[in-house]
């Protein structure tokens, strides 16, 4: 049990130090490698608890797309340079502390409700429901993913791949110069334009392409 | 205090919560930390969800942190997209010069 409250302190504390490094830090760039970490710290955090599944889904999903694909615009964009400092301009920051303190409100609502959390009397806490039943965590989640939440889980991959297109038909763009396969011309091509015989008489050679 | 229950985990989300919040609204850079500042908020309800999951002995909530992590894969690429186009178009993503709206 020690080693669980050690080990829970030790990652939330690394993700809440990287959490606020991504707000932080003036560099963009710095900012997605303190998100890699922060997202490395919860799937540690995730896999701790007993959802190792998805822990594993959050370091391939996060770590190996979704952070990737901040790093890869930061870095297409050349937007890690426009450092700035806080407070740029004096009539933009006049929502700041408005800010603050909404956000600080949202904080304290948060702590208020978690610290009058109140269980059902009868409610039977358990830390670790794989060891009951035997089975690992990935097989529970895929013998209820795939019966009861199938609909839901078919809707999941028409949004990912409704995402796809929007993302493929957004930066889209036609470009002057580039050669490309036609393939309506391909196939009409008939042997009256392809192909032409000639009568050669000797020592004139025939003329190509005049 | 040595002892981890589930409002530690709660903690956990609510600090994360607000700190996405917080960059949301401080946010004097470009555009792309807004969404990273997203990402931590969506981060914070995964934490909130699995830790319930795990303390209340029910699968539900992992199944929804799926669906969660579904849609903030696609609503970070949708994100990009656009910012890529926004960029193309106009050359700046700073967050003060994104003012044709007026607002």
């Amino acid at each position: 049990m020690i080693a669980h409250s050690i080990f829970f302190y030790f990652f939330s504390i690394i993700a809440i130090i990287s959490a606020i490094m991504v707000t932080a830090s003036k560099n963009t760039v710095h900012s997605v490698f303190f998100l890699i970490l922060d997202f490395i710290s919860i799937s540690c955090l995730f896999i701790m608890i007993g959802a190792e599944f998805l822990g594993m889904i959050m370091l391939i999903v996060y770590v190996g797309a979704v952070a990737v694909l901040f790093l890869f615009v930061v870095m297409m964009l050349n937007v890690a340079q426009q450092k700035n400092q806080w407070f740029a301009s004096k009539s933009s920051s006049k929502h700041i502390p408005v800010g603050l303190i909404i956000s600080a409100i949202i904080f304290f609502e948060l702590i208020i409700v978690v610290g009058g959390w109140k269980y059902k009397p009868n409610l039977v806490e358990t830390n670790n429901f794989s060891k009951i039943n035997e089975i690992s965590n990935t097989h529970l989640l895929g013998q209820v993913l795939y019966t009861d939440y199938i609909h839901i889980f078919q809707i999941s991959g028409m949004i990912l791949l409704i995402a796809m297109i929007g993302a493929i038909v957004l930066t889209y763009r036609q470009r002057e110069g580039v050669k490309k396969q036609s393939y309506i011309k391909q196939i009409s091509r008939e042997r009256s334009e392809g192909v032409e015989v000639l009568e050669v008489s000797s020592n004139k050679g025939v003329k190509i392409d005049d | 205090m040595i002892e981890i229950g589930l409002g530690h985990y709660l903690t956990l989300g609510a600090v994360i919560f607000s700190i996405g919040v917080i960059g949301i609204f401080l946010n004097r850079k470009n555009i792309i930390v807004i969404l990273m500042s997203i990402e931590l908020i969506l981060l914070a309800v995964n934490i909130n969800l699995v830790s319930f999951s795990i303390y209340l002995n029910d699968l539900s909530g992992q199944v929804f942190t799926l669906f969660i992590l579904t849609v903030a894969a696609a609503e970070a690429a949708i994100g990009l997209a656009i910012i890529v186009v926004y960029y193309r178009n106009s050359g700046t993503i700073r967050v003060e010069d994104i003012d044709k709206l007026k607002g």
